[in-house]
């Protein structure tokens, strides 16, 4: 199986905080890859290194076997064209209409006529039922309908490679069954490659084809995810099962409980 | 808010910009007489020029003609030249005219009065680049209280 | 020791701001014009400059009147009433034109750019755009500074032209000073290149450091709304601050040798 972007023995650090400690992945063409994590362990960090907006301390990224941290800034964002990313708070345009939203890389880099354009975003926005709302200003979107709609103008241009951060977080059931569906029907109807980070791990377990679990900089676990349910690390199971304690500790390290509400005694 | 709109509304807001700016021009600065409107030079020697400066009015009772256009010193007998900037339509001075520098109020700026003269004969108007034979130097505050006290002396 | 270290530390992070600042700068202008810009930059002039007319115009008038009733009372002592209008003219061409607008203008749309761009940060709308193919430097910088930079000096020319109209309804309307010689004696002393000329360089000056200074707060604001709120402040306070320090250097450059 071709990869369509792999990372080698990548290192990060924010400032003197260390990040990723030598980790490798890789996200398989036309298959949906899910990496899970604890929030604040560095999900989106990461999707943002494969967009060559961070640059690693060590290591590479690879997409299409060409280095991103290599690339020059011109190069750089002519392979974005080829990758999309779902921000997790969605990061529609505000001033504009949810039409122009998806308008906007069209416009941006195609030279096609307005009635074509018209014509595109009106499919897209079909794609993810929201056509009815073309006209609408972010702002009157709910929450889920917001990321729908940014789904639709992270396809404008039909990308290979499309990168959903922590797409189902703070959703109702139901936008959550929507959305699973969604990047489901993407994947195999425009034959996307999809990587999906997130902490929610039953939706992602059903649509996902290879799963990453991250904890501590490094990578816990892989496998697909009948590999992954039955894995026998402790910390895998923790984080499949949402036990408070175990080898994730509840208890932010402190000193002994009894010493320190006694120290002023 | 649709942009047709939008562009309107900045359209006026530029011309606006562009009425306070003319009306400043024209206005306040008066950029219309030397600046474009087609003017003459006349000239004129004075003994003394006291604060008179570049751009004073010159008036003829009261209404501004012309304005001071350069001021220099004769290269002979070094006494200042005032080259007067004079509007088109105002082209019929006799030769015998007169010009004084004269103060607004006390302590006012001060400017250049042009008194006609009478007209002997029709050719007898003041030509382009002529100098005004007839002027009258400014007042200077100093020379009068010196010229006082002296007079108080004499007495 | 330790206070050297904060000193050294401060200066780093000083220049390391400025050159952040720079580099802004230089993303944002040198890129080669692109005609898709002129749209976004003319409905940024909406934002910045049709929508700071109504408190420009207000404030010129208030302060042309102001100027008119204050510069009568002393004059009328010394009899000379008749150079209220370049007493007025030139306070308002010269000093209060550029600099109040561009206090206000700091204030009404300085602060709201920053505010504006801080919360596109903190939405990951400039990261997006980023990940678009897009740089936000020619999208989102670029326009608003050119739009703020155009504005300001049109808005001090309104603001001055509005405060000798005002001056005019106070000084010859109510106190009756002679209509003819509150222009005419304006008229000879104001001159064209000098007094509205170096007022809207003064103007053009301010426009371009207000609006720099307002865009590199937000591009570089941390995205929080603590962050956000900080550099919204620190654009109002800075920008002011540097309007009147600028506004010292320029005058003794322009005016002060004569
Ligand atoms: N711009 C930034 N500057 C410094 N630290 C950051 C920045 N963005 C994120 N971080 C830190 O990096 C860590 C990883 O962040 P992130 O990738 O957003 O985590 P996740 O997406 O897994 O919740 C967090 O601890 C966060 O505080
Ligand atoms: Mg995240």
């Amino acid at each position: 199986m071709e990869d369509l972007v792999s990372v080698d023995n990548l290192t990060f650090s924010r400032g003197d905080r260390l990040i990723y400690q030598d980790i490798s992945l890789r996200l398989r063409k036309g298959k949906t890859t899910a990496i899970m994590g604890p929030s604040g362990i560095g999900k989106t960090t990461l999707l943002k290194l494969i967009g060559g907006q961070l640059r690693p301390d060590s290591g590479d990224i690879r997409f299409k076997g060409e280095s991103i941290p290599g690339m020059g800034r011109k190069r750089l964002f002519e392979v974005r064209r080829q990758m999309s990313m779902l921000f997790q708070s969605g990061a529609l345009f505000t001033d504009i209409s949810v039409f122009d939203n998806v308008a906007y890389p069209l416009r941006e880099h195609t030279n096609l006529s307005e009635q074509l354009i018209r014509l595109l975003v009106l499919m897209k926005l079909q794609a993810v039922g929201l056509r009815g709302a073309a006209a609408m200003m972010p702002s009157e979107l709910s929450g889920g309908m917001a990321r729908r709609a940014a789904l639709a103008r992270a396809i404008a241009l039909d990308p290979e490679l499309i990168m959903y951060d922590e797409p189902f977080a703070g959703q109702d059931p139901i936008s959550m069954g929507v959305l699973v569906k969604l990047i489901k029907e993407l994947n195999d109807a425009l034959s996307l490659t999809s990587v999906v980070v997130t902490h929610d791990v039953t939706e992602v377990m059903s649509i996902a084809d290879y799963v990453y679990i991250l904890a501590d900089k490094q990578i816990i676990g892989e496998g697909t995810p009948e590999q992954i349910r039955s894995h026998q690390s402790p910390l895998v199971q923790q984080f499949l099962l949402g036990r408070a304690d175990g080898p994730v500790p509840f208890h932010y390290p402190a000193e002994n409980i009894a010493q320190q509400l006694l120290e002023n005694y | 808010m649709n942009s047709r709109k939008i562009e309107v509304l900045v359209g006026l807001f530029v011309a606006l910009a562009a009425a306070a700016l003319i009306m400043l021009a024209l206005k306040v600065a008066d950029r219309g007489l030397s600046g474009n409107g087609e003017t003459y030079i006349l000239k004129a020697k004075f003994d003394n020029i006291g604060g008179l400066k570049v751009r004073s009015p010159v008036k003829v009772g009261g209404v501004v003609i012309g304005r001071v256009g350069n001021i220099s010193l004769d290269d002979d007998d070094f006494t200042p030249v005032v080259t007067l900037i004079i509007g088109k339509e105002f082209d019929k001075f006799p030769q015998t005219s007169s010009v004084s520098i004269l103060t607004s109020g006390l302590l006012g700026e001060q400017y250049v009065g042009l008194q006609p003269g009478f007209m002997l004969d029709e050719n007898d108007v003041l030509k382009p680049g002529q100098y005004i034979e007839d002027t009258k130097s400014a007042l200077v505050l100093e020379d009068l209280i010196g010229q006082f006290l002296f007079s108080r002396n004499n007495d | 020791m330790e206070w050297f270290a904060r000193l050294g530390r401060s200066t780093l992070q000083g220049l390391a701001g400025l050159g952040r600042a720079a580099y802004l700068l230089v993303g944002a202008l040198v890129a080669r014009p692109q005609l898709k810009n002129i749209p976004l930059t003319i409905r940024q002039m909406y934002v910045v400059g049709v929508q700071s007319l109504l408190i420009i115009i207000v404030s010129g008038a208030f302060i042309g009147m102001v100027l008119a009733l204050q510069a009568y009372t002393v004059l009328v002592d010394y009899g000379a009433e008749e150079s209220l209008g370049p007493m007025v003219a030139l306070s308002l061409l010269r000093e209060l034109g550029p600099v109040v607008t561009a206090l206000l203008f700091a204030g009404r749309a300085g602060s709201a750019l920053t505010a504006e761009i801080g919360l596109m940060k903190a939405t990951e709308q400039l990261s997006s755009l980023e990940m678009m193919a897009v740089d936000p430097l020619r999208r989102i910088i670029a326009p608003r500074l050119w739009a703020g930079v155009i504005s300001m000096p049109m808005l001090a020319i309104i603001f001055s032209a509005v405060g000798i109209l005002g001056g005019q309804v106070v000084g010859v309307d109510w106190l009756g000073v002679d209509s003819g010689s509150y222009w005419s004696v304006m008229q000879a002393a104001v001159e064209f290149d000098e007094d509205i000329m170096n007022g809207v360089i003064k103007s053009l000056v301010f426009a371009f450091v207000v609006t720099w200074i307002a865009v590199f707060r937000g591009y570089d604001s941390v995205p929080t709304s603590e962050g956000i709120s900080q550099a919204t402040t620190q654009t109002v306070v800075y920008s002011s601050l540097a309007v009147l320090g600028l506004d010292f250097v320029l005058t003794a450059l322009m005016f002060g040798t004569h």
